[in-house]
């Protein structure tokens, strides 16, 4: 009998050896079939950009005259644009623009959105007030809109797209955090982390920070794909990234005068950012889900 | 001598329909060695007083003397040693752990922040202290979700103690968890105690709990302090009208001396911009017109304190 | 001789969850009889509130699973009612209060349209008549029947309390099953909720079901009472029989634990060790692991045993040849 009631306390807590955090989270996300799914098709599909000069049969902006507008053939796998390029080629070397412009824009918004949204929440009151009536204003002004202003006074290029859609997207992030931090304040452990000397910095960024950066991840991959398709909005008005650089939003944009008639042109990268955007969001799901230790593994 | 003193303190809130009077003009003072425990229902003010008390919350007005010095409004290092002198035990064992680390973690913490101990020493005492409330050696790096209420608050606790603090605020450390635990923890707890000399502010919503526990005993009623006696004197016989109500409320599971009910009217109204007088009025059955006006605290018998204006006439 | 007006045979409930299967309820058998409340008293995880929902039909399937037994309500086996049937039973028969008042009603639409609402749902009343039975209802229960039109959030918790218990009797059930319905209540409204719920049960002759882990609402209310401890009945008897002489270990634990208001002794004398893990519980008695009494014997599941008429207990040292 003295065995058995070691036996049941000893199965209602798991003994743990000493283990680090990271590699919980990835034990974690191994064991997500939908999570390692989103990740091998976006190792994939970053692998194929990166190593684009030794996959793509040609060079992106080889134009090919007796191929315009020509459909899926086995010279061109995907097809041709209007310009007879390659869309396979275009694809390949326009991924290493779009997959970075994306993740560059998330993390940047992500980490400015957590910050402020930290600050915010944790002071609340009037801080919270004003900074949410700045949010608001900000807010007001079309996105688009204020990414042209930007671009259109500080000029286009990689940085300066990135500078712009950064800027437009960041009232969203902060209000996202702002909410969970909110949420978060209630909670005791942030009193008695105050109640032990904690200074504020360390109340906010090392207690309420990491219960609050998890659901935020699943909010910023949801915004990749929309970032992507901004940029080409950008580069469709002759500012962000300038053509003939291959860019998957810019080759979207650009095919959509031959819509009705050359639908394959529109329909490949609008494909692969569909694609790209769904592992995204399946990563970012298994991603939030492991790193909460609240969860079993 | 008195430990802790409280003279008039006051914490008043600003919300939108006016000022929530949540503490009004307590006055207390609590032995070194001993328990005050502090009752009332939902709403009273019992969880801002001590968290008042302790500066988690900044007093409106009011004095707190901790050691017979003024901490009401300390400041930089004076308020960063009274922290190591006062801690809290919280309520609720789920929200008051951070669920992002271990209990190994949360224990240290308060020995890091005093940046007065070598890491030999933290993780000496770490252990130490997982020893005194009885914590096992291999949940040294659960999280909380992996424990059960009574070991989280078992931890709540051992985080209290870490630096050997005088007076240890409990802010219901029991009523999130089944009485089997309930009674473990209120063990530990006493026997700690008895350990270390601590002082004891108990807040709690349970009267048997705060008679087994307190030697003193203060009824609060929004805002208000009721009565205040020595906690076998206050159980055996009450004066105030309010405490009379509530100890007859409690359920007994003594068949045969059933409690004659007091039976209360009407709700709990709110501390928001309150009328002067006494507060308890409106539900009071002895109610009068002397009860609009302010009451005062009055020392009816040796050490038993109560604010009502007919306490004699009642009580004859 | 009052009736059986609820009867449970050898119920036994599981959960399956992860692979892993959770013994939620163990042979269960209990009886209420017209008119009388029984107590049923446990820690969190005993089964209790599975116990409620599985009378009402209303568990989680999967991943709850109903293995074996029979629950008679006046005769008829709820467990056999096909649903459409079973949708009359409730509501009409038996009504169930929960713990929650605040989240037990509608924030958006007005108290006397939710209790009208049910009114109607289970008779044939016009508008009309349903809007008069609901401030019948709500003045029975002590509310001004100006306050149809106040929304949830206008009333306090224990109103809001009596609102859920007004909407569970507005259809007349035989039977309530009260889970926890005063937890979250303050003393002195708990006591008036209480005083109330006894006054009504009185005047209509109902049978209840009350859950609860404070023994002392159970003597102030209940005729019988069952001690429940993961998933088993070990103790069943009288209000008397159980405080006045409580045999089980676990029941006299359960005694220890409770601070008294009237004894100066400094020390609580809890039961040791944890509730087992429902996943894995031991062979044999299921208190063992904790019981003070146990010597190492208990390895055959205990039997129910009376030990004067209708008091029984699940332990060994009442069974032949006990401990």
């Amino acid at each position: 009998m003295a065995n058995a009631a070691t036996v049941t306390k000893a199965s209602s807590v798991p003994k743990r050896k000493k283990d680090t955090q990271l590699r919980q989270i990835t034990r974690r996300l191994v064991k997500s079939k939908t999570a390692m799914l989103g990740l091998i098709v976006l190792v994939i599909i970053v692998l194929a950009c990166v190593f684009a000069p030794l996959i793509a049969p040609y060079d992106p902006n080889y134009m090919d005259y007796t191929s315009l507008n020509a459909g899926s053939s086995l010279a061109h796998i995907m097809g041709c644009d209007n310009l007879g390029r390659d869309i396979f080629s275009r694809i390949l070397y326009g991924g290493r623009m779009s997959l970075m412009l994306g993740f560059t824009v998330a993390v940047v918004g992500m980490v400015f959105g957590v910050f402020f949204g930290c600050i915010v929440g944790y002071y609340g009151g009037q801080v919270d007030n004003i900074a949410m009536r700045i949010c608001d204003v900000w807010m007001a002004i079309p996105g688009t809109l204020l990414a042209i202003v930007i671009s259109s006074a500080l000029g286009s290029g990689f940085g300066y797209t990135v500078l712009a859609l950064s800027v437009s997207g960041l009232p969203g992030s902060v209000r996202g955090t702002r909410a969970m931090a909110l949420k978060e304040r209630e909670m005791e452990y942030l009193e008695a982390a105050k109640a032990m000397n904690c200074s504020k910095m360390k109340i906010m960024f090392k207690h309420m920070m990491p219960n609050i950066i998890a659901p935020t991840i699943v909010g910023t991959t949801g915004q990749i794909g929309g970032t992507m398709m901004s940029a080409a909005g950008l580069s469709y008005i002759g500012l962000g990234i300038q053509p003939p650089t291959a860019e998957w939003g810019a080759m979207c944009s650009s095919a959509r005068e031959y819509l009705t008639k050359y639908p394959h042109e529109m329909l490949w990268p609008g494909f692969v950012i569909l694609l790209t955007v769904l592992a995204i969001n399946l990563l970012g799901d298994g991603l939030r889900d492991a790193m909460d230790p609240r969860l079993k593994d | 001598m008195a430990l802790l003193e409280v003279e008039h303190l006051k914490k008043y809130f600003s919300v939108g329909a006016g000022t929530n009077h949540a503490v009004d003009d307590i006055t207390l003072s609590i032995e070194k060695g001993h328990t005050m425990g502090v009752v009332g229902e939902s709403g009273c003010g019992k969880s801002t007083l001590g968290r008042t008390i302790i500066r988690l919350l900044d007093a409106t007005d009011g004095v707190v003397r901790l050691d017979g010095e003024d901490i009401t409004y300390a400041k930089g290092k004076k308020l960063r040693e009274l922290r190591e002198k006062v801690s809290i035990v919280f309520q609720d064992p789920y929200s008051s752990l951070n669920p992002r680390s271990s209990v190994e973690a949360t224990i240290k913490e308060p020995l890091q922040e005093s940046h007065r101990y070598t890491k030999a020493q933290v993780q000496q005492r770490t252990e130490e202290l997982m020893d005194l409330v009885g914590i096992e050696e291999r949940l040294r790096l659960a999280y909380p979700h992996e424990m059960d209420g009574g070991r989280r608050q078992r931890v709540g606790i051992a985080r209290a103690l870490a630096l050997n603090p005088q007076f240890i605020m409990c802010d219901e450390p029991v009523s999130a968890l089944d009485v089997s635990i309930q009674a473990q923890v209120l063990n530990l707890l006493m026997d700690l105690q008895e350990q270390m000399q601590l002082t004891y502010m108990f807040v709690t919503h349970d009267l048997s709990v705060v008679r087994h526990i307190s030697d003193d005993i203060c009824v609060m009623y929004l805002g208000q302090l009721v009565e205040t006696s020595p906690s076998r004197e206050l159980f055996r016989r009450p004066l105030h009208p309010y405490t009379k109500a509530l100890l007859s409320a409690i359920p007994s599971t003594d068949l045969d001396h059933p409690m004659q009910r007091v039976q209360l009217k009407g709700e709990i109204t709110s501390a928001i911009n309150p009328e002067p007088g006494c507060r308890f009025a409106a539900r009071c059955p002895y109610a009068c017109d002397k009860c609009r006006e302010p009451q005062v605290l009055e020392e009816i018998e040796p050490r038993h304190f109560v604010s009502c204006c007919r306490v004699k006439e009642i009580n004859d | 001789m009052s009736e059986e007006f609820l009867k449970i045979n050898d119920l036994v409930v599981e959960y399956s969850s992860g692979g892993q299967i959770v013994q939620a309820v163990n042979h269960v058998d209990l009886t209420v009889k017209k008119g009388k409340t029984l107590g049923l008293v446990g820690e969190t995880g005993a089964g209790k509130t599975t116990i409620a929902k599985t009378i009402l039909r209303i568990l989680p399937m999967p991943p709850a699973k109903i293995k074996q037994g029979e629950i008679f309500l006046d005769g008829q086996d709820l467990l056999k009612l096909p649903e459409k049937e079973m949708m009359k039973v409730r509501g009409n028969k038996i009504a169930m209060i929960f713990q929650d008042p605040m989240t037990a009603l509608n924030p958006t639409m007005t108290v006397g349209d939710q209790i009208s609402e049910v009114v109607l749902q289970h008779n044939d009343f016009t508008k009309q008549q349903a809007q008069e039975r609901t401030i019948e209802m709500l003045e029975l229960v002590g509310i001004a029947s100006v306050r149809y039109m106040d929304y949830p959030h206008q009333f306090s918790g224990g109103m809001k309390q009596r609102v859920v218990i007004a909407m569970a009797l507005a259809c007349n059930p035989e039977l309530i099953l009260a889970d926890e319905p005063t937890t979250a209540l303050d003393v002195t409204i708990q006591a008036q909720v209480l005083d109330m719920m006894r006054e009504l049960r009185e005047k209509f002759n109902t049978s209840m079901i009350l859950i609860t882990h404070d023994l002392g609402v159970v003597a102030e209310t209940c005729d019988d009472v069952a001690v429940i401890y993961a998933g088993e009945i070990v103790e069943y008897g009288t209000r008397e029989h159980i405080f006045r002489n409580p045999q089980h270990p676990y029941t006299l634990g359960l005694f220890g634990s409770l601070p008294k208001l009237d004894d100066d002794s400094k020390r609580l004398s809890p039961i040791h060790g944890l509730p087992p893990d429902p996943t894995n519980l031991p062979e044999g008695c299921k208190f063992g692991p904790r019981c003070p009494e146990c010597k190492g014997e208990c390895g055959k599941d205990p039997a129910m045993v009376e030990i004067e008429p209708g008091h029984f207990v699940r332990c060994c040292k009442f069974a032949k040849g006990g401990v």
